[in-house]
């Protein structure tokens, strides 16, 4: 049985060439050429609206482009050769997650074939494997962020794919479910080989978990290469138009917003930035 | 039994997940069992009951004595077996094989637009397979062979280009589940005009014909409308059944169906094609009877969950024996005269709309 499951070495590697996306005549992505080498964790990152979501769906053909995505070997990727962790996954209701994860069986499935059971048993080592093991018969809407991340995962893994999208998977988590979300499918890429590309917000936790990362502006590619190289205070801090200080705190890079001055007096009078400063305290707190 | 077996052996050798993944989308053979007896019991109320009065043994034994290798000899009269085989059985039958297309229709067009309001009436399908039909009655299109008539497909050209409409409206004005209705609303209202002003151009004793026919009905003698209907109910069901694991996937939405493998376009433009036509023909033959679409999926989703898997096949005998039932009432309610069926079904499904849209749960399907 768990030959079946696990995934082969990885042999396959992504590679896109003059990628285009218009959206009702606005480019969106002019031309993006990237190479993804097999087994890495490739990390998109760039402000809101560059075209990091853009570019995985592309790649993962639900929009329209024009250049190419290809696999080594030449062909258009298709739902047996990469999964995608959606953003905001829709949850159906009264549906369980076994059921749910079931769903990610449909790319192996001929047309009018119905689930076999080694499907089934797919299913099952999948939600053993992500300790999912009590939640099978639990509806999908009963499910705590956490929990129903992990959930979505367990589909994309149901899907056995050797590359895995994951769009900004953890915006809706706290911090301590973020990094346990994002350890686990770091665990997986080693254990399995999957090749990971991710659109991550957060730079420092990009930094962390990413071989390498992409930048990404105004639907251009701005830089490419080791966290250590792209993450350069000024290079970021043109890009996202703020002033953004880079860190190293042990072996890890922080990115950071600019100290600002008059803090205490700013902190009284805006409350809508609350949550902004909390985010920053806590990274204060790390560095201490 | 073979499949019960095996069941047992996986329950008993392995753990929970693997019953858990076992069991996804399964439908389990009590709830088709259950649904089959119902069935029965309303088609045995339904043969019985009437001016003439039929004793139950009786129907049993004459339907039984139809097939001559189980040698049971019918105790009816001869008076007694023609009103049975050339009345009352033909009228379940048609019931039956309509209501189980109606609401089956209903699944699918709710699974295909993920709309729990959608149904064949309220799409604009029904009043675009009506407007099709008329035409071809009331001009006395009468080409065709056998099941295959010109009636049946002016109203699947008619119910496609209705729900094409509705669609295309719902998709051009946003998303919001009341949008495919407000499109289907004023899809039928289009096509009703369109109708009376068919009606119109006829003569009276036709116009009145073909108007009592819209009216929704089961009044037939013999099987004949049985066999125009039986083969559109045979051949789309089919195809709806070994369709409906992909209304399961296409509920995540397009977007996350495609990245799981799925074609949408190609799912939906199947899965309408073949409820429309299954609509198509059950209007011909039937008239317009409304809210039997609706009112089923619903039920089914209430008593035995949201799976298509399990709503398109229940949908199916849930609908047989619901539209079996109410016939018995429209036939008996002011007997010896009778109300059309169409009527009955709206007096009840109308108020079970208010229900559905009063519980807010119009999208959760």
């Amino acid at each position: 049985m768990t030959a079946s499951t696990r995934l082969r070495a990885p042999t396959v590697a992504l590679s896109c060439r003059g990628l285009k996306v218009a959206f009702r005549g606005r480019e969106v992505l002019c031309g993006v050429d990237l190479e993804l080498g097999a087994g890495e964790w490739l990390g998109l990152i760039g402000p809101n609206g560059a075209g990091k979501s853009t570019l995985l769906r592309s790649i993962a053909g639900l929009v329209a482009y024009d250049g190419t995505v290809a696999l080594t070997d030449g062909r258009v990727p298709s739902a047996r050769d990469l999964s995608l962790v959606p953003q905001t996954p829709l949850w159906p209701s009264g549906m369980t997650v076994a059921e749910y994860v079931l769903l990610g069986r449909t790319a192996h499935l001929s047309w009018l074939a119905s689930e076999s059971r080694s499907d089934r048993q797919v299913v099952a080592s999948v939600l053993r494997r992500l300790s999912l093991e009590d939640f099978a018969e639990r509806l999908v809407t009963n499910l705590s962020g956490g929990e129903a991340q992990r959930v979505v995962l367990a589909r994309a893994l149901a899907q056995q794919t050797r590359i895995i999208l994951l769009d900004e998977p953890t915006s809706a988590l706290d911090l301590g479910h973020q990094s346990a979300v994002l350890e686990l499918v770091d665990e997986l890429r080693r254990s399995d080989g999957l090749t990971v590309i991710a659109a991550m917000h957060d730079l420092s936790t990009a930094a962390r978990f990413a071989d390498r990362l992409v930048l990404i502006n105004e639907g251009r590619l701005v830089a490419d290469g080791e966290p250590d190289s792209v993450l350069d205070a000024g290079l970021l801090s043109s890009v996202y138009a703020t002033q953004l200080t880079v860190r190293r705190l042990d072996s890890e890079i922080v990115v950071l917003p600019a100290p600002r001055t008059h803090r205490k007096h700013l902190d009284d009078q805006t409350g809508d930035r609350r949550t902004n400063d909390n985010s920053h305290d806590g990274n204060r707190q790390e560095s201490t | 039994m073979a499949r019960r077996l095996g069941d047992e052996t996986l329950r008993l050798g392995t753990s929970g997940v693997e019953w858990a993944a076992d069991r996804a989308f399964r439908l389990s053979a009590a709830v088709v069992l259950s649904a089959f007896a119902v069935l029965a019991a309303i088609g045995m109320l339904s043969a019985t009951s009437g001016a003439a009065g039929l004793p139950v043994a009786g129907v049993i034994e004459a339907v039984f004595a139809q097939l001559p290798v189980l040698g049971v000899e019918s105790s009816l009269s001869a008076r007694q077996e023609s009103i049975l085989f050339q009345i009352r059985l033909p009228r379940l039958v048609l019931g039956m094989l309509v209501g189980g297309s109606l609401g089956m229709a209903g699944a699918a067009y709710q699974g295909v637009f993920r709309n729990a309001l959608a149904d064949p009436y309220l799409l604009g399908v029904s009043a675009g397979a009506g407007f099709g039909a008329v035409l071809a009655i009331g001009f006395g299109l009468d080409l065709g062979w056998g099941p295959f008539g010109a009636v049946p497909a002016a109203a699947f050209i008619g119910a496609l280009l209705a729900v094409s409409a509705s669609a295309a409206i719902a998709r051009s004005s946003g998303s919001a589940p009341a949008t495919l209705l407000l499109g289907g609303v004023a899809m039928a209202a289009l096509f009703a005009a369109a109708q009376t002003y068919a009606l119109q151009q006829l003569s009276e004793t036709r116009a009145r014909e073909v108007l009592s026919w819209l009216f929704g009905q089961l009044n037939t003698s013999g099987w004949g409308q049985v066999w125009i209907l039986g083969p559109y109910v045979l051949v789309c069901g089919l195809f709806l059944m070994t369709h409906r694991r992909h209304l399961d996937v296409l509920r995540v939405g397009d977007d996350e169906a495609r990245s799981l493998g799925l074609n949408p376009s190609r799912v939906r433009f199947g899965i309408i094609a073949a409820s429309s036509l299954l609509t198509a023909a059950a209007v011909s033959v039937s008239g317009l009877i409304a809210f039997v679409g609706l009112v089923v999926p619903h039920i089914v989703r209430i008593l035995v969950g949201h799976s298509y898997r399990v709503i398109v096949p229940l949908s199916a005998l849930t609908g047989a024996a619901f539209l079996a039932f109410v016939d018995v009432g429209a036939r008996t309610v002011v007997a010896p005269s009778e109300l059309p069926i169409g009527v009955i079904t709206s007096f009840v499904g109308a108020p079970f709309f208010v229900f559905v849209l009063w519980r807010g749960n119009a999208t959760t399907t």
